[in-house]
């Protein structure tokens, strides 16, 4: 017999999350770095513009606890608010691009027939571009500013979880109990809201968590390259693209966002594991986009 | 069957002209055309007119993007507003690069992903499963400009034994690359290991798990034979639509990588493109991108065809 | 010495919270050479993991937790592997349940046949093929050379058990194993099967051990049984004497929950459901459900005794087990009077297709050249009648019957409703009214109440639907709804998940009559659940048509079943009507060449009665385009009529009706049943 009641609350699905301890370290990770997201303009010792001649890649010390970097800005501070503006640009788009794109899935799901046809040609031309010409064609345009990246990235990420979402609806729309509700006379938002949407959750709640690792993972790769973020602001990819040129001499000033950025996108992944494991999810490997 | 391939390909070709029209609407949307690139800061006025009339810029959209269509197919890509090539001779030599670069990578990567992914489904939850399924999801979720960028320290800043950046000229002959490319080939190689040893593994275990592998064992098939006869060829066709993702991925989805290491291959040379607003080239580098991508997974999508017998019999499907 | 001896063998499993529950305890079993042994139980009653165990193998999960299997003098849980590969297949070879999925997919069934040969036969390599060739044509495979060249998918079900059976024979083992070979195939695909392994039997001598539920198909086939029940041996004993003196509550119980052919009447239901594993206490773990149980049985476990005449018994008081009053229930008297009222339901020429038509078809606006999958259905049902429909696989009958509700729109012909109203075609296009008085009820219990939804959701639909009820009197009428179906209020909260297969069925039937349904559209209802909850549903389904006047068509592939229930019966081949009528006279001869034979393919629970098998078990893909249906298959064909022609509707003034060019006098049992397998 199945462990009693599937639908769980939130709190106890938390819970069961973290008695596993791919769970525990996952959530410990995400929570701790939201927090710094949100607290650090008040945790941070340095002003993160302060530049200083004299202090140029100065190694770790008691008053720099993690060193400074190429134009003596304290390093700590830096990474400490460097999460800032990737976490919050990521953490609104995330849910955009799982809503729309879940339910737009989800009614192709049901429907089938000439409109699903046609949108999934459409999806599949989209997705044969790659992530990053579309990204930075918008941005070129339109310029890096958090109201631009927000909607993109909610717009070209939703667009991979209609696939998944529709997918999803495709294996319960098979089952008899869609049937029942159809014959019974239910109209199809009714059906979309009572049967599918429930049993499709789960998939789409794991496949958010992963989807909001894969945006981080763009949004910096975009700050690395140039496109994102625009100094001053500290930002992680910004971090490690400035300081490539001088890692091997002053290798604090890279790794240290390195290995905040690392671990917030292990943590998720981590998170989304233990989540899938909790629900049930049958998580299949894909490649981002 | 045959229809069935035709109908593949027939989508495929679909797919590449709505990529196509998409790319063309993406750029026709942005400001500025070939000729403000072109004139820069002269791009104003009466120069700009007769630009454009020159160009064929002022003609309908639907007309100009049949021409651009066209003369695509025939191999005419047009030419670079920034440096004034032929484009199709531009982008010769950088895709000659990346496939060098993309091709190597599956060389190293494709043997060692699925070697591991069958070793850690046979070793299922022994340390040796544990240990290559850490480093596998660690080379997943480690963005690809920290891994090279961790790369190029240790192995060319801390041990010197590699050069770190890439500083051959795009037009040189393969042979010069080497071992410039060592390290840009491992950046790439651990992603894309890490994604199909996990595909491969969890195929595996599905197999391993089934109902005619379970008897095969009950009809007393001893183990190394049921694992090449009967395991093996079901869970490795699965493990070809990935494989085919990775690919596509590979020529598109490198250019951090490139770059990282300053490697002339397209992924370069389209960043450089969009910096410079360089529409022609843009579109270009799109459209070839897209259709490597496109071509990539009807190849996987037709494999799959003929490898499945459950799929090449449709005819005969039923029971 | 026996061939296989199982002592005292316990099996668990840990629990989340670390106790061992045990899915098989203190089980003695021996079989010997030439015996033929069928284990009986229902879910949870361990009897797979018993074969299994026989082997030697154990589910991931399943521990020893006492007790040895021997195979002869070897120990199978102590083997190394070499020696457990070469006597798996070899010396004991299994039979598994589903075929399809037991063959390797990528592999030819010729090739997956020579492993196995090569495996295990003594013969040299230059032989082997042939030897293949030769299995296929000892299971009765037509054409072994075309079967050995296809992919296990490309085979029909009968084929592929056959194709499992030579597979298993390859070893000329000395004991078959065989879990549950024929569930899911047709029946007269099975009856051929049994047939198969009784010669096999008798020809080669090898042992059988046969698992199943379908206590009819073991007495075709067996010469002891041994039942099982929650992991436990309750009784063992020669064939006859289980099935004609069951010394045991259950075995008594489970019997008589079985429909007859022979019966106009319910079987009586055994009440409640097997305990799960672990779930037994100190005592018998039959006693909550049994009607002799005394405090004795709840407090010490009964032993498995010996009885003088050779059975065994695990009951305290079996002696009293002939005192168990089985009492069938009577039909419903209302159910007598259904002539002559108002029709409920008539479907005028209905016709299926699940055709499509292809590209240059859409394009030109044609329709698909191939007869249609179901046609010419012509029906009356009246109010309060329950009509049976019965078929085998590709008789269309579930396909009629979501043409009805609405699922599947007929491409030809009429449905109409009760006062005159026409039906529409489409659920979408239908008043609410229409899809209030229609309601359908699925198969599989499981798959039709949505797992997320808990019983108080699943039933707040209808009545929120149709009659707009919310609040206090959506809930007291649900709490109505649950004891009407026997189910305490207590239910409202469960989810499906948390409940048995029988019970799920049973907030099915509540949802359906949530709605005062005029009509009830039963598809399959019975046949996922186990045999001793099977006779409950019936006779709740019986109840509630009593009570509300309910009309039914009750579609099953069990015909026993269907004589249980209906008023009318009408049989279906191939998507057309052959035969139909009222049940007594459709079960009764004179019948449709096609009724007779799916009667006499049906196995009941009698020792020494044997099916009478006329047609062979090819199955048909498709309804031939012109003429009767049955005329590739026929035992009776009279000649190029059948082919050419579509037979007459003989009617006689009862209303049964036999759709056939013989004349209804010559249509009498065939002179095979003299000529019949013993």
């Amino acid at each position: 017999m199945k462990g009693a009641g599937q639908s769980r609350g939130v709190i106890r699905t938390l819970r069961e999350m973290a008695s596993r301890p791919s769970g525990a370290i996952g959530l410990f990770l995400v929570l701790l770095h939201v927090f710094i997201a949100i607290a650090s303009p008040w945790l941070v010792p340095f002003d993160f513009k302060a530049i200083s001649a004299s202090l140029i890649l100065s190694p770790p010390d008691s008053t720099h606890w993690w060193g400074t970097d190429h134009l003596g800005r304290d390093v700590l501070t830096r990474t400490l608010l460097g999460g800032r503006e990737a976490i919050l640009v990521t953490l609104v788009a995330t849910p955009l691009a799982v809503l729309w794109g879940g339910f737009v899935g989800i009614y192709l799901g049901l429907v089938g027939g000439k409109l699903d046809d046609v949108l999934m040609r459409v999806v599949d031309a989209f997705l044969a571009l790659p992530w990053i010409l579309k990204m930075l064609l918008l941005i070129a345009t339109f310029g890096s500013g958090i109201e631009v990246l927000i909607p993109t990235l909610a717009v070209f990420y939703g667009i991979p979880v209609i696939r998944i979402a529709r997918a999803a609806a495709h294996n319960v729309v098979a089952r008899d109990f869609v049937l029942a509700a159809r014959a019974r006379g239910h109209g199809r938002l009714a059906i979309i809201r009572r049967e599918l949407l429930p049993n499709v959750l789960d998939a789409l709640m794991v496949e958010g968590a992963m989807r909001w690792s894969w945006m981080l993972l763009a949004f910096s790769s975009l700050s690395f390259l140039g496109f994102g973020v625009s100094p001053p602001t500290p930002d992680w990819g910004l971090m490690v693209a400035d300081s490539r040129t001088f890692l091997a001499i002053a290798p604090w000033s890279g790794l240290y966002p390195i290995v905040a950025l690392s671990s917030l996108i292990i943590g998720i992944n981590l998170t989304a594991d233990a989540l899938a494991k909790t629900l049930g999810v049958d998580r299949a490997q894909k490649a981002p986009i | 069957m045959l229809r069935m391939i035709l109908r593949r390909l027939m989508l495929g070709a679909i797919t590449v002209g709505l990529v196509s029209l998409i790319i063309f609407a993406a750029v026709e949307a942005l400001p500025g055309d070939a000729c403000t690139a072109l004139l820069k800061q002269d791009a104003q006025g009466q120069r700009l007119l007769n630009c454009r009339q020159e160009l064929g810029l002022d003609r309908a959209a639907p007309l100009r993007y049949l021409d651009w269509a066209s003369a695509a197919l025939r191999g005419d890509l047009g030419f670079s507003a920034h440096s004034t090539k032929r484009i199709s001779v531009l982008v010769a030599d950088r895709l000659k690069n990346s496939l060098l670069l993309g091709i190597t990578a599956l060389a190293v990567g494709l043997p060692l992903a699925f070697i591991a992914g069958i070793l850690a489904a046979l070793r299922r939850d022994k340390w040796l499963d544990l240990v290559l399924s850490a480093l596998a999801i660690g080379a997943m979720t480690i963005p690809e400009f920290v891994s090279a960028t961790l790369l190029i320290l240790v192995f060319s800043g801390w041990l010197g034994w590699l050069p770190g950046i890439v500083l051959t000229p795009a037009d040189a002959p393969l042979s010069k690359f080497f071992p410039e490319i060592i390290l840009p080939v491992a950046a790439l190689a651990m992603v894309m290991t890490a994604h199909i040893l996990r595909t491969v593994r969890s195929s595996m275990i599905e197999v391993l798990d089934s109902d005619y592998v379970r008897m095969a064992t009950l009809k007393g098939v001893p183990y190394r034979t049921m694992v090449w006869r009967h395991v093996l060829p079901n869970a490795l066709l699965p493990a070809i639509n990935v494989v085919a993702l990775t690919v596509a991925w590979l020529l598109g989805g490198v250019v951090v990588i490139e770059m990282v290491f300053n490697y002339p291959g397209l992924g370069r040379l389209m960043i450089g493109a969009i910096s410079d607003r360089d529409l022609a080239l843009v579109q270009a580098i799109a459209l070839i991108v897209a259709s490597v991508y496109v071509v990539v997974n009807l190849t996987a999508d037709l494999l799959t065809l003929v490898a499945n017998p459950r799929l090449r019999t449709a005819a005969g499907r039923r029971t | 010495m026996p061939l296989i001896d199982i002592r005292d063998l316990s099996i668990g499993f840990a629990s989340r919270a670390g106790a061992m529950l045990p899915v098989l305890r203190n089980i003695d079993f021996q079989i010997r050479r030439g015996e033929t042994v069928g284990l009986v139980g229902e879910s949870g009653s361990g009897k797979s993991t018993l074969a299994l165990a026989a082997m030697g193998y154990l589910k991931t999960g399943l521990q020893v937790m006492g007790g040895s299997v021997h195979f002869g003098e070897h120990e199978m849980f102590s083997l190394s592997r070499p020696a457990l590969e070469s006597i798996r297949g070899g010396e004991v070879a299994l039979v598994p349940q589903n075929s399809g999925q037991s063959l390797t997919p990528t592999l030819r069934v010729g090739r997956q046949l020579l492993e196995a040969v090569a495996l295990h036969s003594a013969l040299p390599p230059a032989q082997h093929a042939h030897r293949v060739t030769e299995l296929l044509r000892q299971v009765r495979l037509p054409e072994p050379e075309t079967i050995a060249a296809r992919y296990p998918h490309e085979l029909s079900g009968g084929q592929q058990q056959r194709v499992a059976i030579a597979m298993a024979l390859a070893g000329e083992p000395d004991v078959l194993l065989l879990d549950e070979p024929t569930t899911g195939l047709d029946v007269t695909t099975q009856a051929h099967i049994l047939e198969l392994l009784r010669d096999i039997n008798r020809q080669t001598g090898t042992a059988m051990v046969y698992v199943s539920h379908d206590l009819g198909a073991i007495a075709r086939v067996c010469d002891r049984v041994v039942v099982l029940y929650a992991g436990e041996v309750v009784l063992a004993g020669s064939t006859r004497q289980v099935l004609l003196t069951p010394a045991h509550p259950y075995a008594r119980g489970l019997l008589a929950s079985i429909p007859r052919l022979s019966e106009a009447s319910l079987p009586s239901a055994l009440p409640g459901r097997p305990p799960m594993p672990g779930g037994a206490g100190a005592g018998c773990s039959f006693a909550d459900r049994c009607g002799l149980a005394e405090p004795t049985c709840r407090s010490s476990r009964p032993p498995l005794l010996a009885l003088a005449d050779g059975a065994s018994t695990r009951c305290h008081f079996h002696e009293r087990t002939s005192e168990l009053v089985v009492t069938r229930p009577k039909l419903s008297a209302a159910s007598a009077q259904v002539a002559g009222l108002a029709p409920a339901l008539t479907l005028d020429g209905l016709a299926i297709s699940y055709a499509r038509a292809n590209l240059l078809q859409q394009l030109l606006g044609r329709r698909p050249d191939v007869p249609h999958t179901v046609a010419d259905i012509n029906l009356r049902v009246s109010a309060g009648e329950t009509i049976g429909l019965v078929g085998e696989s590709g008789s269309g009958k579930s396909s009629i019957l979501k043409a009805v509700a609405g699922l599947n729109p007929p491409v030809a012909g009429q449905l109409g409703l009760g006062g005159g109203d026409a039906l529409a075609p489409n659920v979408d296009q239908r008043p609410p009214d229409h899809l209030r008085r229609i309601q359908l009820i699925f198969q599989n219990p499981d798959d039709s109440l949505n797992p997320r939804h808990t019983v108080a959701e699943i039933l707040a639909q209808p009545l929120q639907l149709y009659f707009g009820l919310s609040g206090d009197a959506l809930h007291a009428r649900s709490v109505e709804l649950l004891e009407r179906v026997r189910l305490g209020a207590h239910y409202l909260d469960r989810l499906p998940s948390q409940m048995s297969g029988g019970e799920k069925q049973r907030i099915a039937i509540a949802r359906a009559f949530a709605a005062e349904p005029d009509i009830v559209l039963c598809d399959e209802v019975t046949s996922a659940l186990d045999v001793s909850v099977q006779a409950a549903v019936l006779e709740l389904l019986n109840e509630l048509k009593r009570d509300k006047g309910t009309t039914y068509l009750f579609v099953s592939h069990d015909l026993a079943v269907v004589r249980a229930l209906a008023d009318r019966v009408a049989v279906l081949y191939q998507g057309r009507l052959c035969e139909i009528g009222p049940a007594a006279e459709v079960y009764a001869t004179p019948s449709h060449p096609y009724t007779e034979v799916l009667l006499g393919a049906v196995l009941e629970p009698v020792p020494d009665k044997a099916p009478i098998l006329l047609a062979d078990d090819i199955v048909e893909l498709a309804p031939p385009a012109q003429g009767c249906p049955f005329q590739r298959r026929c035992p009776k064909k009279v000649g190029d009529i059948c082919v050419t022609t579509a037979p007459p509707w003989q009617m006689a003034p009862s209303g049964h009706g036999i759709c056939c060019h013989i004349p209804r006098n010559q249509l009498m049992p065939s002179d095979m049943e003299a000529q019949g397998h013993d």
